[in-house]
C-alpha cells in the first residue's frame, strides 16, 4: 500500500514537473510587442500548465488502465462490480469547480489589466450627444479620451482592404504607421460586411461591423513591421485582405507624419 | 396522456420488403429508419470528407492555386453544413437514438412511427437540395454561420437554397428531439424507473431537450434572414437599419447548444460501450445523470462567447466567460466517471473500446482548449483562427466521429448478426487516430501565430505545418478505405455473431440478432441493472 501511495504521488510529481517545464519553456505564441501582449501570454501560461497537467493526467490514467487491466487470454469473469463512490466524485467534483473558478477569476483579472472593464461612453453628457452607437472593443475609452490622449485614428474597412485615416494630418493611407510606446486609439467602420482587425503580435482583436463603428486602443511597445489580418469571413479575397503595422521611432514616424500630411486624399 | 401505438399497423411485417431492399422503403420500424439514418449520414460523411481533403490540398500550398477562392468559400461553406447537419447530428441522434432508444424503454417502436420515418425523409431531400445548391448560379460562401451582410450580399439563389435545407433539417433534427422525448417519457416499460434507463437514454433526453428549445430559434433566424435576402426587409441589413449582432445572438443561442446536440449523445453511447467491454459497472450513474443536466442547462447560457470580439459588453464577457467555462465541471465528472469506469476492470482491446479511449483522449484535449476559449482575453486573440478549427475539430471528429465508429463497431453484430474483422478495425484506429492528431494538433499553433480561419491563401511562414496537417488529413481520407473493405466483407462472409457476443446487459442484446420487427418475440424483459458486471457474469466462471 505504502509501494503504491509513493508511485501515485512519484508519477504525479512528474506529470506536474514535465507540465510546468513545458509551460515555462515552450513558447507558442508570436513576439510580444504591445502592452497587452505579456499580460495575455501570463494567462496563456497558467491555461497552458493546468491543461498539460490535466492533459497528460488522464492520458496516462486511460493508458495505463488499458495495459494494467486488459483482459488475458485465461480470464473469463468480470472486473470488480464497483458502482461509485460518493466522497470520490463529490472530490473530482469540487477539485475542477475550483479550479475553473479561478482560472475564471484570474482571466477576468488579465482582461481587467488589459482595459477590459473599463465602462464605454461614461460620460453621460457625451452618450446624449452622441446618438452614434459605438461598440467596445478591449480596452475601450471614451472618444473624449480618445481625442485629447492619444494619437487617433479612423479605420476604414471594406472588401478588401483596410485603409487608415489620421484626421490631424488630413490624410488616408494603407499602411497604419505608428510611434512606439505611445497610446493609440482606433475607430473602426466597416463599408461592407464584417471584418476583424487583428494583430497577433499585439494579442488584440476586434470585430468591424457595418453600422456600430468599433473603437481598439493599444500600446506598441517594439519597433518593427507587423501584419494586420482580416479575422472575420469577408468574401472570396478574405485571405488576402492584409495591411501592415509600422511601429517606429517617434521622430521616424514625425518624419512619415509630415511627409504625407499634405497630401490631399478625396475617396 | 397515453400514447398508444398499434403493432398491426404500423409494423405489419407482411407489407415490408425484405432484406436490404426494406432500407430503401417507407418504413415505420424505428430500426429500420435507424440503420437509414446511419447509412444516409455516411454518405454525407463521405461528401464532407472528399470537400475536406479538397480544402487541405488547396491549403498544402500558401496561393489560392487549387481552386478559385470564391468556389474555395463555397467548399467550406458546404462541408461545414454537411458534416454538422448531415452527418453529426442525424448520426448520434437519428441513427443510434432510433436503434437503441425502443429497446432501451421496453418498447416495440417510437412514440409516434410516422413522424418518426417523416423525420427522416426529410434528410435525403433537403441533403440533395444542399449539395445540389453547389450548382446553381452563386452557391453559398458565407460560410456554415452564414453571417449577415455577408450572407446577404454574396450571390443569392445559392443560399436560399441554402437556407431551405438547413430549414428542413431543423425540422427534421425537432420531430426526431420531441420522439425522443415522448418516446422515453411514455412508453417506457411498466415498472423500468426513470433513474434504471441506460445512460443513453439521458442522454438523449437531454439532447431532445436542448433540439426542441434551441433549434427553433436557429429556424426563425433563418426565415428572417431569407425575407432579408429574397424581400429586402432589414432585419439584419444593415443598410436598411439592420443589426447584424442580434444575427448573432439567435445564430449561436442555436448553433453554442448544436455542440451538445452533438456531444451529449457521443457521451451517451461511450456510456453504454465503456462498461460492456471493460466488465464492470458504469461508475457513477447517479453523478453521470446530473452531469447530462448540468450541461443541457450551462448549454442553453453560454452562446455569447462565440462574441466576444463582436463588441459585447464588459459584463456579458464576464458572465459568459463564467458560464461556459463551468460547462468543463459536468463534462470533468463524465471523464473522470469513464476512467473509473475502466479501473479495475477486465477489459478487451478491441476496435470499439479503442475509439472509445480515443475519443476519451481527443476530447480530454478538446476540452482543455475549450475552457480556455471561454477567456474572453484568451479568446480575443485566437478568435476565428485555425486555434479554432482544431478545437473544435477535437470536439467533434476527436469526440463524435470516434464515438460513430466505435458504436458501429459495438453493434454492427446486433444489426446484421456478423462480427467486423478486428484487425481491420484496429488498423482502422490506428490510422484513424494518427492522421486525426496529424492534421488538427498542428492548427493550434496556426491559430496561435496569426493565421485566421477560412482563408484560401495565407502566410507562407505557415507552409510546412499546413502540410503536416494535409498529410494528416490524407490519413484520415485513407483511413476509410479498411474500414469500408470491413464493412463489406463482413456482411458477405463475416463469423456468425450469436446474438449476444459481448455478453452485454442492456436490453438490445437480450434479443435476437439482427432483432425481429417488434423487438422481442414476446414481452420485453425487464432490465433493473443495465450495467451489472461483476454480478451476473463472474458468477458463471
Amino acid at each position: 500500500m505504502l509501494n503504491k501511495n509513493i508511485y501515485l504521488i512519484l508519477i504525479i510529481s512528474l506529470v506536474f514537473a514535465i507540465s510546468f517545464w513545458i509551460g515555462f519553456n515552450v513558447n507558442l505564441l508570436p513576439i510580444e510587442a504591445s502592452i497587452n501582449a505579456p499580460i495575455y501570454d501570463e494567462l496563456f501560461k497558467i491555461l497552458f500548465i493546468i491543461g498539460l497537467i490535466i492533459f497528460i493526467g488522464m492520458t496516462i490514467a486511460v493508458i495505463y488502465s488499458l495495459f494494467k487491466f486488459r483482459k488475458r487470454n485465461d480470464q473469463i469473469g468480470d472486473g470488480i462490480a464497483l458502482e461509485g463512490n460518493l466522497s470520490l466524485e463529490i472530490l473530482w467534483t469540487i477539485i475542477p469547480s475550483i479550479i475553473v473558478l479561478l482560472i475564471g477569476l484570474y482571466s477576468y483579472n488579465i482582461y481587467d489589466r488589459m482595459g477590459g472593464m473599463k465602462e464605454l461612453n461614461h460620460n453621460h453628457e457625451m452618450m446624449r450627444s452622441n446618438p452614434e452607437k459605438i461598440w467596445a472593443g478591449i480596452s475601450q475609452t471614451s472618444d473624449n479620451e480618445i481625442s485629447n490622449n492619444n494619437l487617433s485614428i479612423e479605420v476604414s474597412a471594406m472588401q478588401f482592404a483596410f485603409l487608415f485615416n489620421y484626421p490631424k494630418g488630413n490624410f488616408i493611407s494603407g499602411e497604419l504607421h505608428v510611434p512606439v510606446d505611445q497610446k493609440v486609439s482606433m475607430k473602426m467602420e466597416s463599408k461592407d460586411v464584417i471584418h476583424a482587425f487583428w494583430v497577433p503580435e499585439f494579442r488584440i482583436k476586434q470585430d468591424i461591423i457595418p453600422g456600430q463603428p468599433t473603437i481598439l486602443n493599444f500600446t506598441p511597445t517594439k519597433v518593427g513591421k507587423y501584419p494586420i489580418i482580416c479575422a472575420e469571413l469577408c468574401g472570396p479575397y478574405h485571405g488576402g485582405m492584409r495591411a501592415s503595422i509600422i511601429v517606429e521611432e517617434e521622430s521616424d514616424y514625425n518624419d512619415w507624419f509630415n511627409k504625407n500630411k499634405k497630401t490631399e486624399v478625396n475617396l | 396522456m397515453t400514447i398508444s401505438i398499434d403493432p398491426q399497423k404500423t409494423n405489419n411485417e407482411s407489407l415490408q420488403p425484405k432484406g436490404w431492399l426494406r432500407y430503401f422503403s417507407f418504413s415505420l420500424d424505428h430500426k429500420v429508419i435507424g440503420i437509414q439514418y446511419l447509412v444516409c449520414g455516411f454518405l454525407f460523411y463521405l461528401i464532407g470528407g472528399t470537400l475536406a481533403s479538397a480544402i487541405r490540398i488547396e491549403l498544402a500550398s500558401p496561393m489560392s492555386d487549387f481552386m478559385p477562392r470564391d468556389v474555395y468559400n463555397q467548399v467550406l461553406t458546404l462541408h461545414g453544413t454537411i458534416m454538422i447537419f448531415l452527418w453529426i447530428v442525424p448520426v448520434v441522434n437519428g441513427a443510434f437514438g432510433n436503434y437503441l432508444i425502443p429497446f432501451y424503454v421496453g418498447a416495440r417502436d417510437m412514440a409516434f412511427p410516422r413522424l418518426n420515418a417523416v423525420a427522416f425523409w426529410l434528410i435525403p431531400p433537403s441533403g440533395l437540395m444542399l449539395v445540389a445548391s453547389y450548382f446553381v448560379e452563386g452557391a453559398a460562401q458565407a460560410g456554415w454561420t452564414a453571417y449577415p451582410p455577408l450572407s446577404i450580399t454574396t450571390p443569392q439563389s445559392g443560399q436560399i437554397i441554402w437556407i431551405m435545407s438547413v430549414l428542413l433539417l431543423g425540422g427534421s433534427s425537432i420531430f426526431g428531439g420531441i420522439n425522443f422525448i415522448a418516446t422515453i417519457i411514455k412508453l417506457r416499460r411498466p415498472g423500468l424507473k426513470l433513474m434504471q434507463l441506460p445512460m443513453y437514454c439521458w442522454a438523449m433526453l437531454g439532447t431532445s431537450i436542448l433540439v426542441v428549445l434551441s433549434t427553433p430559434v436557429l429556424a426563425g433566424t433563418l426565415i428572417l434572414l431569407s425575407f432579408d435576402i429574397i424581400a429586402n426587409t432589414g432585419f439584419f441589413n444593415p443598410v436598411l437599419g439592420g443589426n447584424v449582432v442580434v444575427y448573432q445572438h439567435l445564430f449561436w443561442f442555436y448553433s453554442h447548444p448544436a455542440v451538445y446536440i452533438m456531444v451529449l449523445p457521443a457521451f451517451g453511447l461511450v456510456s453504454e460501450i465503456l462498461p460492456v467491454h471493460a466488465r464492470k459497472p458504469l461508475f457513477g450513474y447517479t453523478t453521470m445523470v446530473f452531469s447530462i443536466m448540468g450541461i443541457v442547462v450551462l448549454g442553453l447560457v453560454v452562446w455569447a462567447h462565440h462574441m466576444f470580439t463582436s463588441g459585447t459588453p464588459p459584463w456579458m464577457r464576464l458572465f459568459f466567460t463564467i458560464a461556459t467555462a463551468f460547462i468543463a465541471v459536468p463534462t470533468g465528472i463524465k471523464f473522470f466517471n469513464w476512467v473509473a469506469t475502466l479501473w479495475g476492470g477486465k477489459i478487451s482491446i478491441n476496435s470499439a473500446m479503442l475509439f472509445s479511449c480515443g475519443f476519451i483522449i481527443n476530447f480530454v484535449f478538446g476540452g482543455i482548449t475549450g475552457v480556455a476559449l471561454a477567456q474572453v482575453p484568451f479568446d480575443i486573440h485566437v478568435h476565428d483562427t485555425y486555434f479554432v478549427v482544431a478545437h473544435f475539430h477535437y470536439i467533434v471528429y476527436g469526440g463524435t466521429v470516434f464515438i460513430i465508429f466505435s458504436s458501429i463497431y459495438h453493434w454492427f453484430p446486433k444489426v446484421t448478426g456478423k462480427m467486423l474483422n478486428e484487425k481491420l478495425g484496429i488498423l482502422h484506429f490506428i490510422i484513424t487516430f494518427i492522421g486525426f492528431n496529424l492534421c488538427f494538433a498542428p492548427q493550434h499553433w496556426l491559430g496561435l501565430n496569426g493565421m485566421p480561419r477560412r482563408v484560401a491563401e495565407y502566410d507562407p511562414q505557415f507552409q510546412f505545418v499546413n502540410q503536416i496537417s494535409s498529410l494528416g488529413a490524407l490519413l484520415m481520407a485513407i483511413s476509410t478505405i479498411p474500414f469500408l473493405i470491413n464493412i463489406f466483407l463482413s456482411m458477405r462472409n463475416g463469423q456468425v455473431s450469436g446474438d449476444n457476443p459481448w455478453k452485454a446487459l442492456t436490453p438490445e442484446w437480450l434479443t435476437s440478432s439482427p432483432p425481429p420487427v417488434e423487438n422481442w418475440e414476446g414481452e420485453a424483459p425487464l432490465v433493473e441493472e443495465p450495467y451489472g458486471y461483476g454480478k451476473q457474469f463472474s458468477e458463471q466462471k
